[in-house]
């Protein structure tokens, strides 16, 4: 599969990316070669075989559900760049 | 004595502390100042040397008092920028973490501080791990101290390259790395030190800045296979708070070692897998290899041929799962909470600026793909298609191990390349993880030993894979390897 401009621009927006206008068609370039280069795969049989979405077979445990940690704010808000009181703050989302 | 003291190894280290030879404290301020006097390979982001010398204090007041910690107390330890220390600065080699000071330690580095280690400071990186020449660092590239090779400056290997340079310098110990397609062992091979990935689950991953979670994996990068035994016995066990850590028992890893040593072992059967003899391979990492097998004939090991059919679909296979989950876990630096900020009118054009602004070309470039192969339409094509080619790569290495008890490789098809090459394409930069991808993407143990030098003079090393949870095999092999290599680290300055 190959990428064009387009594509590049709403993946990136997607990945909430900022990507210049003219970074567009390099990058395009880039990514289309490890695409084709990836596609090899296409080649491996792979009819019946179940995908492996974990290397270590084993079952989750379960904690009790309770409260194990938690209650101090400022130590949470310590590392925001930009909070306002006791609160994380972003651009305003409502109009 | 100062200047001996960075010669030592952990273990040598141990025992002349407890034998009162020195003190903890003379033993950090031999590190910080061959860290001092070694600035210039950039091999550190942060150095602590308040934090070290603190803690080497305190290591001889227990010892004093005869309150030593065991195997680690007043060792210095290099640890990986990507590893969350409580109260010193981390930034996983990026931009976006700007001003980040975990209020928590990662598991892994809680055990070792509990253990008495002292912290020289955190080591350089590729950014988020993500490459294998430590020149994606947003703090700028890592030196190998085996260069500056005709008149130009040579990688480290990466991602763990701050932590390889700094042990093969002799800036600290031994040093914490994190592997997810190879970046313990390649630089361990690139600066002639012993890197060792344990199996998956041995070795929580809480605490440690994610990257692609089913394949991340902590382990020990030192100068001596015993050390990494040292190191990896105090690194592994079961966290609640990981659930992929497994809840198994951690064995004497330093016995394993003394039994490779104290050898012969007769019945161990070696594994070739004649896939890794790749077209084009230099004559030299095929001569090494050979070398290698030779050695572990005459220790005793029986040497035979096995097929990992898969192989050369490894790469391709994990160019798009990484990705995948790198796209996902890194859609937590936002701006909000923590790290960089840079402002935008709306919302959704701060995420972009910041993260636009905040992540370098290579970690931008995986999130797209990782973004493009999860994406609607493309999923079973790329992606899910990855995870069953997957499954047959773990496959091949479950066959192998029902003939071998380990499987000897090359660690990478090169020695260490001069800063600034391989960076035109970034599938020529992926294919220095040939030899190490197929282990991680299977979640097995696999060691890089230092085995020789290229006919430039610079390290190559050689890798043995076990199978899972049997670390104790690859150390014991391991052990016999370094014996007959005799490799003996950079050469001293005259």
């Amino acid at each position: 599969m190959s990428l064009d401009r387009s594509t590049v621009k709403s993946i990136a927006y997607l990945a909430r990316l900022r990507v210049d206008d003219a970074q567009c068609d390099a990058l395009a370039a880039e990514l289309s070669g490890i695409l084709h280069w990836v596609e090899q795969l296409a080649e491996v049989d792979t009819a019946g075989v179940e995908p492996m979405t974990s290397v270590a077979e084993m079952t989750l445990t379960q904690r009790p559900d309770a409260v194990s940690d938690g209650g101090d704010l400022r130590r949470v808000l310590s590392n925001a760049p930009a909070p306002i009181d006791d609160y994380y703050a972003v651009p305003k989302v409502v109009e | 004595m100062t200047g001996d003291l960075t010669r030592l190894t952990i273990a040598s280290a141990r025992d002349g502390l407890a034998a009162g030879r020195f003190s903890a404290v003379e033993l950090a301020r031999a590190h910080l100042d061959a860290i001092d006097a070694a600035r210039g390979l950039n091999a550190f982001i942060t150095e602590a040397p308040e934090l070290a010398l603190a803690l080497a204090e305190a290591s001889d007041e227990r010892r004093a008092r005869g309150g030593a910690l065991g195997a680690l107390d007043g060792i210095p330890l290099a640890i990986k920028d990507l590893f969350c220390t409580e109260g010193v600065r981390t930034t996983a080699g990026s931009h976006i973490l700007d001003g980040f000071v975990p209020l928590y330690e990662s598991t892994v580095t809680g055990k070792l501080r509990a253990a008495g280690a002292v912290v020289l400071g955190k080591a350089n990186l590729d950014e988020f791990a993500m490459g294998s020449s430590n020149t994606t660092s947003y703090f700028g590239p890592v030196k190998n101290p085996w260069g500056p090779k005709d008149g130009k400056d040579l990688v480290p290997g990466g991602s763990s390259g701050g932590s390889a340079a700094a042990v093969a310098a002799r800036l600290c110990l031994g040093a914490t790395g994190t592997d997810t397609g190879g970046s313990i062992r390649q630089p361990a091979s690139f600066c002639g030190i012993v890197g060792f990935k344990p199996t998956y689950g041995r070795c929580s991953r809480w605490g440690i800045v994610a990257f692609a979670s089913s394949l991340d994996q902590a382990g020990p990068m030192t100068r001596s296979v015993r050390d990494a035994a040292i190191l990896l016995s105090l690194m592994a066990g079961h966290d609640p708070k990981d659930s992929t850590s497994a809840p198994v028992p951690v064995p004497d890893f330093e016995a394993a070692v003394s039994q490779g040593i104290a050898g012969p072992f007769r019945g161990l059967k070696v594994g070739i897998p004649k896939e890794y003899r790749i077209d084009g391979m230099a004559t030299e990492i095929d001569d090494l290899w050979r070398q290698g097998e030779a050695w572990l004939r005459e220790a005793g090991a029986e040497i035979r041929d096995v097929s990992l059919p898969h192989t050369r679909y490894a790469l391709a296979t994990y160019y798009i799962i990484a990705p995948a989950e790198a796209s996902s876990n890194l859609a937590r630096y936002d701006g909000v909470r923590f790290g960089l900020r840079v402002p935008g009118e709306t919302l959704d054009e701060m995420y972009m600026n910041t993260r636009g602004e905040g992540f370098g070309a290579e970690v931008r470039r995986r999130i797209l793909i990782g973004t493009y192969v999860l994406s609607a339409g493309y999923y079973d094509a790329y992606y899910r298609k990855a995870q069953q080619v997957r499954a047959l790569i773990a496959r091949d290495f479950a066959q192998a191990f029902e003939q071998v008890d380990v499987i000897l490789t090359p660690t990478a098809p090169s020695d260490a390349f001069a800063i600034g090459d391989n960076a035109d394409d970034p599938i020529t930069m992926y294919l220095n993880d040939v030899f190490t991808v197929p282990t991680s993407l299977a979640g097995l143990p696999g060691i890089s030993v230092p085995a020789g030098l290229s006919g430039r003079g610079l390290p190559l090393g050689l890798q043995l894979v076990g199978r899972p949870f049997d670390e104790e095999t690859v150390l014991r092999t391991a052990a016999v390897l370094e014996r007959a290599a005799d490799f003996g680290g950079l050469p001293l300055p005259a």
